[in-house]
């Protein structure tokens, strides 16, 4: 007869989720007890409990492996620094949306609260360590997503933007669920290392339609080609401060989700799914440089922009080693800090309570905005992957572990598009700097402030000491093999 | 006799028809959330099946935790669709146009 002790499984891994569980459903109470006048107390309260949890995420012992809940829940170095980063971006994405909801009279208490939800989901995904998890996880962070992008629910756009979304996401999750069911059916089992210990190299042919199926999911949740086509069209529906989330939180989620089920679940097939990683990683570096050139929103560049670095980090797993991983890593690190950046400066054209968003209108920034305007520069250089700046250490990264894994030709093409992509990065800097100036915008919120100020740190003075998240990104590499 | 393959013949077919669904429909956005409905159902034909044929309880689990998300999913995806016709006055696929992507 079990006692019950030995009954309950381990929750010790999962304080940070229990965290924001029960913190989310103590704020729904309280929304909906006190109604709007409770915004300000709910979003407080949001940012506290993320704060807490990657108060928590971090202090967890490094070089720790558990699994919980019988096994269908990883708690590794990995899923620490990912977290880190998810919450990181969940944090930023409350910060920089109080001053637009209020101007835009959509302030209501709910935004935080499914921003939270969409969190639980991501750390879910990060830490899944069997299919099922891995699909409720996904779902929990996406149908949350899809609330937020139709969150101004009076414009046409936004509500246009979150049908899209929702329609497509579907269908993604969809497919990532018919490639689940193959897996299962040919391997027998749901969980990660029961997948590795069944498969070998000379897999069947339902296993290989499986990881297809899977891989067009996962490259649908990332965003990358060819099933990037609700990518713009979201970005550029959304409440900014939305977009600004989307393009960085729930991408950390969707890239650590794609490592863990290829490292993780299928290392000895490498030679099925490296081919389809490599197509997608070509075709996304390309479509994010060429397809940018034309755009005159800036969010939709940036939608573009994240197509194209989405790219960039696949060449690192493509390369399948632990020195790839790591430039993964490091590569979404960057790429978090270059997003938030970029958006906390777009979240600031503002005149008269009217929102600017096209390229046009950062004409003669560096005149009326002499810091503003030098800090979306330096974001926009490092995004082209100009040394000294952190997006050029990104890069060498990922590129150098390509060229190690002999894949050269990847690297060739990724530095092309690169120099590609550059052009539409320097128009931008070029338009800010040479453009006769506008008049002026006013003056920053102090959450886009903050945000701005510490990821402007993180681009510029990488180079200074790169130590702390190259090490971070090296141990969170070595877990996983 | 109807064995494991046939189970999945029908699944693939319904997976396919709700694909074809969302992609060739031209006509309504609800048309669209039916199809979604068909591609999670074929899924879980498939999860059921795999778990009678591989005799392991964890297929029907998954299918427990798919029917519940998908039952999450259409009244997230209807709530949508209700705010879009408020603004719209219309759920023609046709109609969802506004960004070109």
């Amino acid at each position: 007869m079990p006692t019950v002790h030995s009954v309950l499984p381990t929750l010790a891994p999962l304080i940070p989720e229990i965290i924001l569980s029960v913190g989310v459903m103590v704020l729904i109470l309280y929304g909906a007890f006190r109604g709007e006048r409770s915004v300000e107390g709910v979003n407080v309260g949001a940012l506290i409990l993320l704060l807490l949890a990657l108060f928590v995420v971090v202090s967890q012992a490094p070089g720790i492996k558990v699994t919980t809940l019988s096994g269908a829940f990883i708690q590794d170095s990995f899923a620490k620094v990912m977290k880190a980063l998810v919450l990181l971006g969940s944090a930023a994405a409350i910060l920089l949306s109080r001053d637009y909801f209020q101007r835009e009279r959509i302030d209501r208490f709910e935004y935080p609260i499914l921003i939270v939800l969409s969190t639980i989901g991501m750390m879910v995904m990060v830490s899944a360590n069997d299919l099922i998890a891995l699909y409720l996880g996904l779902e929990l962070q996406s149908l949350a997503a899809y609330v937020i992008a139709s969150f101004h629910r009076d414009d046409l756009k936004s509500t246009e933007a979150g049908l899209k979304y929702f329609v497509l996401g579907a269908l993604s999750s969809g497919m990532l669920l018919y490639g689940s069911s193959l897996i299962y059916g040919f391997t027998g089992t749901v969980s990660f290392p029961g997948i590795v210990s069944v498969l070998n190299e000379n897999a069947g042919f339902g296993i290989v339609l499986g990881i297809v199926f899977v891989a067009a999911g996962v490259a649908f949740k990332m965003s990358a080609v060819p099933f990037h086509m609700w990518t713009p069209d979201v970005y550029e529906g959304s409440p900014t401060p939305v977009t600004a989330f989307f393009a960085s939180a729930p991408k950390m989620a969707a890239v650590a989700m794609t490592v863990r089920v290829f490292i993780g679940a299928l290392p000895d097939v490498t030679a099925i799914w490296q081919q389809i990683i490599v197509f997608i990683s070509i075709a996304s570096m390309a479509l994010g440089s060429f397809a940018a050139i034309g755009q005159r929103n800036i969010k939709r560049l940036m939608a573009y922009s994240s197509i194209g670095n989405i790219g960039y980090a696949l060449i690192g797993l493509a390369s399948g080693s632990e020195e790839g991983i790591r430039g993964v890593v490091i590569y979404m690190i960057i790429y978090l800090a270059m997003t938030l950046g970029a958006f906390a400066i777009i979240l600031s054209m503002r005149r008269r309570n009217e929102m600017f968003e096209t390229i046009e209108d950062l004409s003669g920034l560096s005149r009326t905005h002499p810091w503003m305007a030098f800090c979306l520069a330096m974001m926009m250089f490092s995004l082209a992957g100009i040394p000294p700046l952190a997006g050029f250490f990104a890069k060498f990264y990922v590129f150098a572990a390509a060229i190690k894994a002999g894949l050269v030709v990847l690297a060739v093409i990724g530095v092309v598009t690169s120099v590609v992509g550059a052009y539409y990065y320097l128009r931008v800097v070029r338009i800010m700097y040479f453009d006769e100036p506008k008049a002026p915008y006013e003056a920053m919120p102090i959450g886009s402030l903050v945000v701005l100020t510490l990821s402007s740190i993180v681009v510029i003075l990488f180079w200074l000491l790169p130590a702390p998240l190259v090490g971070a990104a090296g141990a969170a590499a070595k877990s996983l093999f | 006799m109807i064995g494991l393959s046939h189970y999945l013949t029908v699944a693939a077919i319904l997976f396919t028809l709700g694909v074809l669904g969302i992609f060739i429909n031209r006509k309504n956005v609800i048309v669209i959330l039916m199809s979604v409905e068909l591609i999670l159902l074929a899924v879980n034909i498939n999860l059921v099946a795999f778990s009678t044929h591989l005799n392991d309880i964890t297929g029907q689990v998954f299918a427990l935790f798919v029917l519940t998300v998908a039952a999450a999913e259409a009244a997230i995806g209807l709530a949508i669709l209700v705010v879009f016709f408020r603004n719209r006055g219309s759920i023609a696929v046709e109609d969802v146009s506004m960004m070109k992507g």
